[in-house]
């Protein structure tokens, strides 16, 4: 190899390693390798050569390049990752930081609740029934065999419009509309609010209640028994024990009132439960044959059991609210807790 | 109804605990609430007597006692009753005691002089509200003997919750019974002899509504000393009953309701003039009542009244004119049985509550009358002397209350409660409960007791043979039920989505009451006229809401006071709008949005949520409800929408909605700063969801022309969608608005609206002829409809 020729060789090696960017490499490349790259114009200086040399010197020249070349790919690929690199480096983000658009609200826990009851009875094939909640006498007492001047309306404080209508204080006139519309058998459930005037610490004048009425032939209180167990262990997710007791309702008969195992102390005793490992959380019975008479069923034929909650209540033992009130407050600060 | 555990056991032996005992109450359907000592807890009190009782040296309102308390050393004590003097008796707390309310008596020197313990007052031990000086006991009491022993004050008071079925349980007599048949011990009454009159005189009584009182009771009794003391075991019995004692007479009186549930009650004779007659009030009557209050009668009410008018409301409250006093010397007794339906109600109606009349009103045993006027009779001679007269009782046997035989099937019993109980069982706690069973066609044929009010159908006596049976005992039964498969129309969107859709759009859902101010419900809906409550809660909780508004407005001042900027609402439920007689009820969707339209972020401007984010909401709730092509927002005035953003939602021709800003007025005259965007949507709405039906997809490109065009501002973007889709064809697929400009370039009072608009045939290629000739039509249509020319 001519001096020259490794001279250039040299320069060329030099002259790649000093390319900081792939323009400045091509700019080496078209030097050393272009049609008028150095490289290629030794090439024409072969013809100037002996014969015999030419050969010898025509290759020497040709692995110059290939060396050179070789050094220019090594070096392209190399700066072609770091280019890649800056850029993606400068394409980085802080990942933590939030992201944009709207955050979800939420449902209130009082229909976060009822939807899970609806959910829990739409699976053994309970259908949702709604009624008005400006009901008349009928429908919510005299249907339901609560004649005017019982003691059981006692119970109600009733809101009045006039001597016949008024706001229902239970669920339980949609089971007199669902039967008189679709006579038996029924399998509904009707969640929804209910009115007492009454307000304290423990009362609002407005709260819900989802009531439930299962008409066929042959139903028996064992049926009752089972489905509020079931209900009751899946509402709170324990297995909880359940009590039913003797109570009175006009238009139930037999009664009962549902005692669940405080799931607080699990029926040791807390303050929630009173230290009597019992908190009281719906009533229940056996349709009273009054009520089927009233809405033209034949009490002799069909047995129904019927059962009524307090949402609220079921809310706060579930999420621990023990404020009552806070439930129509709407303060953001309470229902963002439900998201 | 408050059971001493001391008083039912001479009724009935128990053999259980009182924790057992309250259960076994509570699982035959008498709620036991609470069971509790009849004193709260205290020590180192016994029966002290004052032997000696001098005047303070130094305090005028201070006695210096010296008190026996059977130590056999007098204690001196510094006390500030007045009542306190010289061979009083009562209760002493010695140094070292602890009292209610965590006090300790200490030897303490008041005002020079040491006292050594504490005579104390029935208030300071937790036995009454009232603070009336030392507690005197009775001159028999043991010195030196503890208190809490002698009064039996451990004694539990068992608090039971009676359903209104059970009045036959507001007694003694009654919760014996009810514990007999649960623990199988016999009930022994105490013995009642009748009383042998000493005199002649009767008290004439008529019977004038003998449906409402069939039975009536009556006996005089002369020369009684109603200053006579009661005695402490009835005043004690009294008060763990939580009847305060008022003198010998009422005592008594009260004591027999308590007792036999028989409610009595005692006239001065000297006070009453003429014939008794229970009869109904007339018009214009008025009575003086107990209570001191006067009541103007109603004609429903039923009286005892005597020649000069009434002189009780009868089963509520006796008059003040004719009550029993100091100076009574002769006194008339009644014990009469009222029908339940000739009370009911009554007491309420004039505001009052009695034990007398929710006694009554529920049932009272008509066998008891006779033997309570004996018993009371007894007692009062014992305790407070007088010579009876005979029983004058007067029955209307026709009216009394019948018990007809209810027909009871066994098979029947074990259908109902799914078990398989043996009639032999049943038999024997129908017989316990005191129901005659005799066999018939069917099973029995079963008649209830006197005292039972409750029994009138087969169902009333599953229910008793249940409840003795045990209900926990009761089998539970998981049938595998054939459920139909329920119907879903698909057309229905659920309520839950709609409320999903809102919660992911950044709403919080609140639920409000359902009624409101009558003033807010007029600042946001004033056309409607709300329902009014006849008996509201409060005024602001007065009249029915006609818009879901006034709630969530409510629900935003709560939350703007408490330093919530960005407040975005919904709830769902009733409005109610229109007469009573006329009522719709209607279901709605209603939000309220204020505040920035976002949580202030890190990487997009500040901005208040605007209209046009709320009708966004809507749109999305729309495009659910398959309904966005059906429904127009239209500008139209709103009493309580800014007139410049306020759009009434039609669906067809249907008014189905509003959405606007509320008016500025509205907002200042609420307190809150800035827009406030509400909306309120029919549920109906999401009634009617067309079902999806397919069109196939066209396999030819769309080909996509822009236009811009001027228009006078006037002019609405739906208009010019409608005029653009009347003129568009077949082929003009959408029509997509996609920039409004004002500024350079465009005239004064006028806008430019982009609009994209998009062709297709679903069998070829639309050729370039076709398009333009289709936007030319279009153009065309604006230029002449809406005066819009091209934007150059």
């Amino acid at each position: 190899m001519s001096d020259e020729l490794k001279t250039l060789t040299e320069r060329a090696h030099a002259a790649v390693e000093a390319a900081d960017t792939v323009a400045e490499l091509d700019e080496v490349r078209v030097a050393y390798l272009g049609k008028k790259g150095a490289l290629t114009e030794q090439l024409k200086t072969l013809g100037s050569l002996p014969a015999e040399e030419r050969p010898a010197a025509g290759q020497a020249i040709n692995a110059a390049k290939q060396q050179v070349s070789e050094w220019l790919e090594a070096k392209r690929s190399g700066l072609e990752q770091a280019e890649l690199n800056a850029s993606l480096e400068a394409d980085r983000v802080d990942v933590t930081l939030p992201g944009r658009g709207q955050s979800p609200g939420g449902l209130h826990p009082i229909t976060r609740t009822l939807e899970r009851i609806e959910a829990m009875f739409s699976g053994v094939g309970f259908s949702v029934a709604q009624g008005p909640e400006v009901e008349d006498d009928h429908h919510n007492f005299e249907a339901l065999n609560i004649p005017a001047d019982h003691p059981a309306r006692a119970m109600h404080d009733t809101f009045y419009f006039d001597a016949h209508h008024l706001l229902r204080t239970h669920t339980s006139p949609v089971q007199i509309r669902v039967m008189e519309r679709d006579g038996a058998p029924v399998r509904v459930i009707a969640p929804g609010r209910v009115y007492r005037c009454d307000s304290d610490l423990t009362h609002t004048p407005m709260f819900h209640q989802v009531e439930g009425l299962v008409v066929d032939e042959g139903i028996t209180f064992g049926d009752l028994k089972a489905v509020l167990d079931d209900f009751v262990k899946q509402f709170f997710e324990d297995d909880l024990a359940l009590r039913f007791r003797p109570s009175y309702f006009p238009f139930t008969e037999p009664s009962a009132e549902v005692d669940v195992e405080c799931m607080f102390c699990h029926g040791s005793g807390c303050r929630v439960c009173s230290h009597s490992g019992w908190l009281e959380i719906l009533g229940c019975g056996m349709v009273h044959p009054a009520v089927f008479e009233a809405v033209d069923i034949d009490a002799e034929r069909y047995t129904g059991y019927a059962f009524g909650m307090g949402v609220e209540r079921l809310a706060m033992l579930r999420y621990g609210v023990n404020d009552l009130r806070i439930f129509f407050d709407n303060d953001l600060r309470f229902l963002r807790q439900f998201r | 109804m408050r059971i001493s555990q001391d008083w039912l056991r001479d009724w009935v032996s128990l053999s259980t605990d009182t924790e057992t005992l309250a259960k076994q109450l509570t699982m035959a359907g008498l709620e036991v609430d609470a069971v509790e000592p009849a004193a709260p807890a205290f020590s180192e009190v016994v029966v002290g007597e004052i032997t000696h009782c001098e005047q303070h040296p130094d305090a005028e309102r201070l006695r210096v006692c010296q008190v026996d308390d059977g130590s056999g050393e007098p204690k001196t004590v510094v006390c500030g009753a007045p009542n306190a003097e010289t061979g009083l008796k009562a209760p002493f707390a010695r140094v070292g005691a602890r009292l209610p309310g965590d006090i300790k008596i200490k030897a303490a020197k008041l005002r020079g002089v040491k006292s050594f313990g504490m005579l104390c007052a029935a208030r300071e031990l937790g036995l009454s509200e009232e603070s009336a000086g030392l507690m005197p006991l009775p001159a028999d009491a043991p010195v030196g003997r503890d208190l809490r022993d002698w009064l039996g004050l451990d004694d539990p008071v068992i608090e039971v919750e009676l359903t209104p079925n059970r009045a036959d349980c507001l007694s003694m007599l009654g919760v014996a019974r009810e514990v007999g048949v649960l623990t199988g011990q016999t009930v022994a009454a105490p013995a009642v002899e009748p009383v042998a009159a000493q005199i002649e005189q009767t008290q004439e009584i008529q019977l004038s509504e003998p449906a409402a009182c069939p039975r009536y009771c009556g006996r005089v009794i002369r020369g009684v000393d109603t200053r006579a003391p009661t005695p402490m075991w009835m005043r004690e019995r009294l008060r763990r009953a939580g009847v305060r004692p008022l003198g010998i007479a009422v005592d008594i009186t009260n004591y027999l309701m308590l007792e036999l549930g028989q409610p009595m009650h005692a006239f001065d004779l000297a006070k009453l003039n003429g014939r008794i007659d229970v009869r109904f009030a007339r018009d214009g009557e008025s009575l003086a009542l107990l209570n001191g209050e006067t009541v103007e009668l109603s004609g429903n009410t039923l009286v005892i009244a005597d020649d000069n008018g009434p002189v009780a409301m009868a089963g509520v409250m006796g008059g003040d004119a004719t009550a029993v006093g100091e100076d009574t010397q002769d006194v008339f007794l009644e014990a009469a049985f009222f029908a339940p339906s000739a009370i009911a109600g009554r007491a309420r109606q004039y505001g009052l509550h009695t034990d007398s009349s929710h006694r009554f009103e529920r049932g009272v045993d008509p066998e008891q009358s006779l033997v309570a006027i004996e018993r009371a009779t007894a007692l009062l001679i014992e305790l407070a002397g007088g010579q009876p007269g005979p029983v004058n009782a007067v029955t209307e046997a026709g009216c009394m209350p019948k018990r007809d035989p209810v027909v009871v099937r066994p098979g029947r019993v074990n259908a109902l409660l799914g078990t398989e109980i043996p009639e032999a069982r049943m038999q024997k706690t129908l017989s316990e409960l005191g129901m005659q069973v005799e066999p018939s066609e069917h099973g029995w044929q079963v008649t209830p007791p006197s005292w039972r009010f409750d029994i009138t159908r087969e169902v009333d006596l599953i229910e008793e043979i249940a409840r003795i049976y045990g209900y926990d005992q009761l089998p539970v039964r998981r049938t595998a039920s054939p459920a139909a498969i329920p119907s879903r129309p698909e057309s229905r969107v659920l309520l839950a989505r709609l409320r999903s859709l809102l919660v992911d759009r950044g709403y919080q859902e609140a639920i409000s009451y359902s009624f409101v101010s009558e003033e807010l419900q007029k600042l946001l809906d004033p056309e409607q006229k709300p329902l009014a409550l006849a008996n509201p809660i409060s005024s602001d909780l007065g009249v029915m809401r006609t818009s879901l508004w006034p709630g969530l407005v409510r629900a935003l001042q709560h939350n703007r006071n408490r330093q919530m900027g960005r407040v975005r609402l919904f709830e769902t439920g009733l409005r109610f709008r229109g007469e009573l007689s006329d009522l719709a009820q209607t279901p709605v969707i209603a939000g309220i949005a204020a505040g920035p339209v976002v949580e202030q972020h890190w990487d997009e401007a500040d901005r208040a949520v605007d209209f046009f984010d709320i009708k966004g909401d809507l749109e999305a709730l729309l495009a659910l409800a398959g309904q966005q092509d059906a429904c127009r927002f239209v500008a139209a005035p709103h009493p309580a929408l800014h007139p410049g953003q306020s759009a009434e939602l039609f669906l067809g021709s249907d008014s189905v909605g509003w959405l606007g800003a509320l008016h500025p007025a509205v907002t200042a005259a609420l307190d809150l700063d800035g827009p406030v965007y509400v909306f309120e949507i029919l549920q109906s709405v999401f009634e009617e969801k067309p079902v999806p039906a397919f069109a196939a997809i066209s396999r030819y490109p769309a080909i996509r022309r822009d236009l811009a065009v001027v228009v006078d501002e006037s002019v609405t973007a739906q208009a010019l969608e409608d005029c653009i889709r009347a003129s568009g064809g077949e082929h003009l697929k959408t029509v997509n608005l996609f920039d409004v400009y004002r500024g350079k370039g465009v005239s004064e009072g006028c806008k430019s609206l982009a609009i994209g608009l998009i062709l297709q045939d679903y069998s070829r290629t639309l050729t370039d002829e076709e398009v333009d000739a289709t936007v030319q039509r279009i153009v065309a249509a604006l230029s002449e409809q809406l005066g819009a020319g091209l934007r150059e």
